[in-house]
């Protein structure tokens, strides 16, 4: 089984704080990480690679990330954390992409994988749309299923899954190949083995730009995205307001005074 | 290149700090772009206070826009149950189409549906598009998505709005896809501009910026929309919207996965999003069978109990629950965080909240930084009192402290 998992690098979010004097996004010192609900859509599909593998079927997982030449640090982190190989989409032509020309590109890549399932991460933390991922699926016309909290059984021709929404959980079952986004509940992912920092080091990560993946110019980037960002400001930083200290029983009494006026008790 | 510097520009370097990739640089009094960073974020352009700054790009529509017209809201439901953020819907699509002058209609998709069209349309919408299939029954990203394209393919709304509900997320997209038109997750502002265009606001990392966002070249303009930003609609006076029954076109129903079953959350409300009032719990609670005592209060004063990420990966309370960067994103009327210290992590969950109050014994705790009340003691020696009182003054028989 071929499986593709595609990861985002984002900022350290810790380090995202905002300058109250200039009013503008502290950037120095910030570090990068793998999007964090892409760790764990990466280690479903090294397990999920494990558990075909055992079964006898031989099975990659291939990851893939669009970004700057420096998000090749996260794809060789997902190599350390179980992924074959790794695709860097990398090209100037794809800068200011929206989430329609992110998942034309992402979709272009996986066109040329043909992949049997693609794992993504819920949202990305910076930008939060989780687009993406269904983008992808609509993209390739492959199957669909988000927040996906389980996969209950998989063989070659279908899963069975259980996706987290609002009420409850749906189990669904879905025909390959499909796109998957998959929420945190999914597992606990594992921590780099030696190995596996050995096999990052050594790893080629593969380039490739629009013309790679059959990507014209009016389909990516900022002249293929129907989406244009026209302002950016920071909103104005809540702080805090009354602060009581003393006995237990004084504060329940003034916190059920407060309930009592916002007519909650 | 996109994105250019003119003379207008004095070396400044306001930009310099508001871009988030540090592509600029200041060269001999002039901001000079480092184009292999540069992502056109548009982040600088909005900072200079010179407009020396600008992205252009060379597009027209590819189509005539003006064939476009009406504000719809995706009347999400399940089981005939209307979801509550289309209530909310209606009402900012109220103010959008009167803004445009022109019609607001709710689009629903389902199988026994009536109800929910006959509440629907005593709000004051003018149309409701009535999608009935057996097929259409239970949700399915890749069903909806292609009736939905096909339903707008021919009717041709300027604005479509949905829930960012799980349902909305995950079928608009592949709607704006088909279409090939924009799709701004999340907002929590929408109004209409002077250019007459849909000016599309939404936070992003974690709620420290806000970015605005037009849809210039393509319709219709499609936005999800955050949970309990906007009021619920009130329902019309008098009359009546008018019902049109949409043809269904089975061969629109192909997919290639079926719901199963459907495992409901019982026992406990666990809808945070939907929720007025949350009680969250955090590390400081100790253990798992504290949160009892959240669940107590909970459940005199109608509130959902949520959480830290640090209870859920202790395995205190399942996943659902947890509020934050990682977990759900909630804006209720009265957010209660207990034994929380307030990680920016989960600062981003829940900053937006309408009132924060934080229970605490370190009083140093950044929640405390953001808390409209703040409470320096120990959350399980002060909640069993306050459940305790409200159940007095209501006149509920109460169990003595020991």
């Amino acid at each position: 089984m071929k499986i593709c998992c595609c990861i985002k690098q984002v900022p350290g979010t810790t380090e995202v704080k905002i300058n109250p004097e200039t009013n503008t996004l502290v950037r120095e010192g910030v570090e990068t990480q793998i999007n964090p609900f892409d760790v764990y859509a990466l280690e479903e599909a090294v397990r999920v690679k494990e558990r075909r593998i055992a079964e006898g079927d031989p099975s990659t997982v291939t990851v893939i990330s669009m970004g700057p030449p420096q998000a090749e640090s996260a794809l060789r982190e997902a190599i350390s954390l179980g992924a074959d190989d790794a695709v860097l989409l990398c090209d100037r032509a794809f800068a200011g992409s929206d989430t329609w020309c992110t998942s034309f590109a992402l979709a272009q890549a996986v066109r040329k994988l043909e992949p049997d399932m693609v794992f993504c991460g819920m949202q990305a933390i910076d930008g939060d749309t989780g687009q993406v991922g269904p983008g992808i699926a609509v993209h390739v016309n492959y199957g669909q299923v988000a927040y996906v909290a389980e996969i209950q059984s998989l063989d070659s021709k279908k899963m069975r899954v259980k996706r987290l929404i609002e009420e409850g959980y749906e189990v669904c079952e879905v025909k390959l190949p499909a796109v998957l986004t998959v929420v945190k509940e999914i597992n606990e992912p594992r921590t780099p083995s030696l190995r596996g920092k050995m096999a990052a080091k050594k790893a080629v990560i593969t380039t490739w730009g629009a013309a790679d993946i059959d990507a014209p110019a009016d389909k990516i980037g900022l002249l293929g995205s129907p989406t244009q960002v026209v302002k950016i400001m920071t909103p104005p930083c809540r702080t805090g307001g009354d602060k009581y200290e003393g006995e237990a029983a004084d504060l329940a009494d003034k916190l059920v005074d407060l309930l009592k006026c916002m007519e909650v008790a | 290149m996109a994105i250019s510097v003119n003379a207008k520009c004095n070396g400044c370097g306001l930009c310099v700090k508001a871009c988030p990739t540090g592509a600029i640089e200041v060269k001999d009094k002039l901001a000079t772009i480092v184009e292999d960073i540069c992502t056109y974020c548009g982040a600088c352009v909005s900072t200079c206070r010179f407009s020396a700054i600008s992205i252009d790009i060379d597009k027209q529509p590819t189509e005539d826009l003006s064939k476009y017209s009406g504000v719809w809201v995706f009347g999400e439901q399940r089981d005939g149950h209307v979801a509550p953020v289309v209530l909310e819907l209606i009402n900012i699509g109220r103010t959008l189409a009167n803004d445009r002058g022109q019609e607001l209609a709710v689009v629903i998709l389902g199988h026994n549906i009536g109800d929910a069209v006959e509440m629907l349309s005593k709000y004051p919408v003018d149309k409701v598009y009535m999608y009935e299939a057996p097929e259409l029954a239970v949700y399915d990203a890749e069903r909806y998505c292609r009736v939905l394209t096909d339903v707008v393919r021919e009717y041709k709304p300027e604005i479509f709005l949905a829930g960012a509900t799980t349902t909305g997320r995950s079928f608009m997209s592949g709607v704006a896809i088909n279409i090939y038109t924009g799709l701004t997750a999340d907002c929590t502002g929408l109004e209409i501009g002077e250019d007459t265009l849909l000016h599309q606001t939404r936070p992003a990392y974690g709620g420290n910026i806000m970015a605005t966002i037009l849809c210039p070249y393509s319709r219709p303009q499609m936005s999800t929309v955050r949970h309990k930003v906007f009021p619920t609609s009130c329902i019309r006076a008098e009359g009546k919207a008018e019902v049109v029954r949409l043809e269904p076109k089975p061969q629109l129903y192909k997919s290639r996965s079926t719901v199963v079953d459907f495992i409901e959350q019982v026992g406990e409300k666990v809808n945070l999003v939907d929720a007025d009032i949350i009680i969250s719990g955090g590390r400081g609670l100790g253990g798992p069978e504290n949160f009892s005592i959240l669940r107590e209060l909970a459940d005199e004063i109608g509130a959902a109990v949520g959480s830290s990420r640090a209870a859920v990966d202790a395995g205190w309370i399942p996943y659902a629950h947890q509020v934050g960067q990682t977990g759900k994103t909630v804006c209720p009327k009265i957010y209660i965080a207990c034994g929380i210290s307030g990680a920016v992590q989960h600062l981003a969950g829940m900053g937006s909240s309408d009132m924060i109050i934080a229970i605490n014994k370190d009083p140093n705790a950044p929640i405390f930084g953001v808390a409209t009340y703040g409470f320096v003691g120990d959350a399980l020696e002060i909640l069993p009192m306050v459940t305790r009182k409200i159940k007095t003054m209501r006149g509920e028989p109460t169990v003595c402290p020991v």
